[in-house]
């Protein structure tokens, strides 16, 4: 499961909507072991296309360095799908490369960039499997909201 | 001589677990079969029919090996070589 703000979860629309019909991406950094993601990075789509993201190589060189100075790990990586649903494609699964991170992918299609619902999923790829994860948005984090402990009520909202 | 090479999370199965290792190599080619000596399997994660994989990025001293003359780019002691996967995806 996922749990992630609700600011992050408008931010990565909003990120989405405004690179629309091109696919936006990005990072949200977390501490090490924590899978509580923190601070959200939007990153430039070096490849600037509607089917294809890459972050820019000294972008990313940039990114994993600043992570490593505080002790963070990418917790989640997003990208958007523009004309086809918010499910990892072939490219997705074939260069998914962070076997730790929550790979969140939204859809942008059929008007979603202007009005409307936009999906918002969440996936684990690992080993070449995708496995599709709940996604639970919260207002604030607190101690329990990123543990899987069943006893937590989930009032905060489903999106 | 010594390199320090930092190792991305998906490829440190290979190392035991390391984040960086040392290594030996006048130049990046050099320096991969020297890792592949001590971690094999490394060098078919970061090369493709003897290039550098696509969607592999390499930098010695922060620059991009692209652009410092790929597998060929030269290493003194005391570099750093980071390797870390391109994150990259999309709809196509």
């Amino acid at each position: 499961m996922l749990t992630i703000l609700r600011e992050h979860v408008e931010a990565i629309v909003a990120h989405a909507r405004r690179d629309h019909p091109d696919e936006a991406c990005g990072v949200i950094a977390g501490p090490i072991g924590s899978d509580r993601p923190e601070r959200l990075i939007p990153m430039l789509n070096a490849a600037m296309s509607p089917t294809f993201y890459e972050f820019d190589s000294g972008d990313l060189l940039r990114l994993y360095r600043d992570m490593d100075d505080r002790d963070e790990e990418p917790v989640v990586i997003y990208h958007s799908h523009t004309a086809t649903e918010a499910y990892p494609s072939r490219t997705d699964l074939n260069l998914a490369s962070e076997p730790g991170a929550h790979y969140v992918l939204v859809s942008t299609r059929d008007g979603a960039h202007e009005s409307g619902p936009v999906d918002f999923r969440s996936y684990r790829i690992t080993d070449g499997e995708i496995s599709e994860e709940e996604v639970r948005v919260v207002d604030r984090y607190t101690e329990e909201s990123t543990t899987a402990d069943p006893a937590v009520p989930e009032t905060e909202g489903d999106n | 001589m010594a390199v320090e090479v930092r190792i991305p999370t998906i490829l440190r199965p290979y190392t035991g677990g390391e984040r960086a290792v040392d290594a030996d190599g006048t130049t990046l080619s050099a320096l991969i079969d020297d890792l592949e000596a001590n971690h094999e399997g490394l060098k078919e994660r970061l090369l493709d029919g003897g290039e550098l994989r696509r969607f592999v990025n390499v930098y010695v001293n922060d620059e991009d090996v692209r652009f410092t003359g790929g597998l060929e780019t030269a290493l003194s002691d005391g570099d750093t070589v980071v390797i870390l996967p391109a994150v990259a995806g999309g709809a196509a």
